[in-house]
């Protein structure tokens, strides 16, 4: 099976400053593949050696099965999107996407007919004579779109084109652009650091770290069995706490917080043994919270609510462990029971010990 | 009149004032001396005779019109050399040499521009410092006059003008985004199709406001000419500088002047109509 794209052992320096570390990749054609990570994590290098601006120091990128190595960008059948779009001012819509096609020497009514036909495609039809300056946010998203998909390129790079707009707008985009990309049937690479883009759009999210890819998967793979730490806690919220393991019970994992608490957990994947010193991640949006105090559960802590973050459907209250000033971030259901709780209540918080996640705690890699 | 109102007039007033009285005063008593005659002692009237004079007279002609294909060659050399120059110093050059080759373009203007003329005479002349290296190297075996010829009254009027040029191309290439560049690339362009259809019409603004200060200043320049060019250099700036002070005759040197700002006028208009861009537009990109 030959793949759109292909990355082998990826390197890629600055100086003394490993920018992209060993990155393999394989992406099917017709995907939605995400590159996620923090400011500096390496993706907008790796994109660019995927685009042609830059050379890997080791290691070989194939699209379609076609080594690149040396082909220059203005050569290679990828596009980019670029993070402020880099529409050209001088031109009109039109010119602006007929602009790859007249340098591919396509004659001008061809052109002409492709031009209309790809703004049809992305809902804005006859607006060719349109200035580049009389758009809105969302229309130059997708003229800038729309530019590189005349082309036909087998992979489309896309460099947090979202980044700039609204928030209400980046929602409606999001499911924009993910229609858009089932429309034309292209694959796309799609890099950015904010995790809900990456999530909500992608068939398959990598996550990026320190040069390297911490996990590749499917969203809900990230989200339910994060395999680092590092995604446990850049992929959707997490209190993390960290501690020693007790004891271990069969596929249970007794852990002892640094604040105090105990706690258990089941740890299906790694290696533990009684002294490991571990961080325990558990998602808001996992915990029971009660008002009555008399429950008890695998994992159960009483305690006082500090702080209200009201966010309609994504509020969450701070809550202070009683017996050790342990904080969490619990999210708070809206179904109107909890509607007048207010800082200083007491609520019991629980969560079923197999919704936890553990790590061996490393200190080095996550500075 | 409010307070407010006041004050605003006058803080226009020192530029109400340098502008009339030093430009359209000037300017306009120019107009009225070249259209009069002078019939006797202390006796004038009303004259065309001077541009009669000037349209008959082969030589003004002549020198007029190579005044202005002279300037118009200097203005295209000079975007030719300082456009890589300004590319380099506004996109490729990086924090403190960034600071230092625009230091390296200005160094040459703390000096007057007299000196700077005769730095080339020192250079250029008989016994100067390049012909003397010629012989020394025994390319040549007598001494070489490089001064007062068209090539050298060329080369002087670029240098002098390349900063005015640099400038404004600076400050319009350096408000270009890279990514249009690489877009541009990225689409399929190449090197040349880049530079054509993205990175000069982007800089239109400011290759325009450039052209037109580095064509008025070299119109208008008196010392290069003269002393790089020598008597043979025919500049008119000299016609009018000969009519005021060698001749006497203030009259035809007026109607000369008056000439000299309707071609600057006229080519300016025609420049910025071939390149579509209006005097604001060009006039805004200099800050």
């Amino acid at each position: 099976m030959t793949f759109d794209l292909e990355c082998r052992n990826v390197f890629k320096h600055f100086g003394s400053f490993q920018a992209v570390n060993d990155i393999s990749l394989e992406i099917p054609a017709g995907f939605f593949f995400s590159i996620l990570g923090p400011s500096g994590c390496g993706k907008t290098t790796l994109l660019r050696m995927l685009a042609g601006f830059s050379e890997p120091d080791q290691g070989e990128i194939l699209i379609k099965g076609k080594k690149m190595a040396g082909i220059p960008a203005n050569k290679r059948p990828v596009n980019m999107v670029f993070q402020h779009l880099a529409l050209f001012p001088m031109m009109n819509v039109g010119e602006n996407i007929a602009y790859g096609l007249k340098r591919n020497r396509v004659p001008k009514p061809q052109r002409d007919k492709k031009v209309a036909d790809v703004l049809e495609r992305i809902g804005l039809p006859g607006i060719e004579k349109k200035s580049v300056n009389q758009l809105s946010g969302g229309q130059k998203q997708r003229v800038a779109i729309a530019r590189c998909l005349v082309l036909e390129p087998d992979v489309l790079l896309l460099d947090e084109p979202l980044g700039a707009l609204d928030l209400k707008l980046r929602e409606q985009m999001k499911v924009e652009l993910k229609k858009l990309q089932k429309a034309f049937g292209t694959t796309f690479i799609y890099i950015t650091h904010d995790q809900s883009e990456a999530m909500v759009m992608s068939d398959q999210v990598a996550v990026m770290n320190h040069g390297r890819f911490e996990q590749v998967g499917s969203p809900q793979s990230l989200y339910y069995e994060p395999k680092t730490s590092f995604v446990a806690g850049f992929v959707g919220n997490n209190n993390r706490v960290a501690g020693i393991v007790e004891s271990i019970v069969g596929e249970t994992a007794i852990i002892r917080s640094n604040a105090g608490q105990q706690f258990k957990t089941a740890f299906p994947k790694i290696d533990l043994k009684a002294g490991d010193a571990v961080d325990l991640f558990i998602r808001p949006e996992a915990i029971h919270i009660r008002r009555d105090q008399s429950v008890t559960s695998e994992n159960h802590i009483n305690g006082q609510v500090e702080n209200i973050l009201f966010d309609g459907g994504n509020s969450q209250i701070l809550v202070k462990d009683i017996d050790s000033s342990q904080e969490l971030s619990v999210s708070l259901p809206q179904t109107r029971e909890f509607n007048d709780l207010v800082a200083g209540d007491r609520v019991s918080l629980s969560w079923d010990m197999q919704q936890s996640n553990i790590f061996l705690s490393n200190k080095k890699r996550e500075s | 009149m409010t307070g407010r109102k006041l004050s605003f007039y006058l803080l226009l007033m020192p530029l109400l004032l340098t502008l009339t009285l030093l430009i359209l005063l000037p300017q306009l008593d120019m107009l009225g001396i070249s259209m009069r005659e002078r019939v006797s002692y202390g006796v004038y009237e009303f004259s065309l005779l001077h541009y009669r004079e000037f349209f008959t007279e082969p030589l003004y002609w002549n020198t007029f019109l190579r005044t202005a294909v002279m300037s118009i060659l200097a203005t295209a050399l000079t975007l030719l050399i300082s456009f890589p120059v300004a590319w380099y110093i506004a996109k490729i050059a990086q924090g403190k040499n960034k600071n230092l080759m625009f230091l390296a373009c200005l160094i040459p203007f703390w000096v007057s521009e007299l000196v700077r003329t005769y730095g080339w005479m020192i250079l250029l002349r008989e016994s100067g410092v390049v012909s003397g290296f010629l012989q020394w190297i025994g390319v040549v075996d007598a001494p070489v006059e490089m001064l007062y010829n068209d090539i050298t009254v060329m080369t002087g009027l670029v240098y002098a003008s390349m900063l005015f040029m640099v400038v404004p191309l600076v400050s319009t290439l350096e408000g270009m985004d890279d990514s249009l560049v690489e877009a541009a690339y990225d689409l399929g362009g190449n090197h040349f199709t880049v530079l054509r259809t993205v990175i000069i019409p982007y800089a239109v603004p400011g290759i325009v406001s450039g052209c037109i200060v580095v064509f008025m200043l070299t119109l208008g320049n008196y010392l290069t000419p003269t002393l790089l060019g020598g008597k043979d250099s025919l500049w008119f700036t000299e016609q009018i500088f000969t009519q005021f002070i060698t001749r006497f005759n203030w009259e035809q040197g007026a109607a000369f002047g008056v000439l000299l700002l309707c071609l600057s006028s006229l080519i300016v208009w025609l420049g910025l109509k071939l390149s579509k861009q209006s005097f604001k537009q060009a006039l805004a990109s200099e800050t």
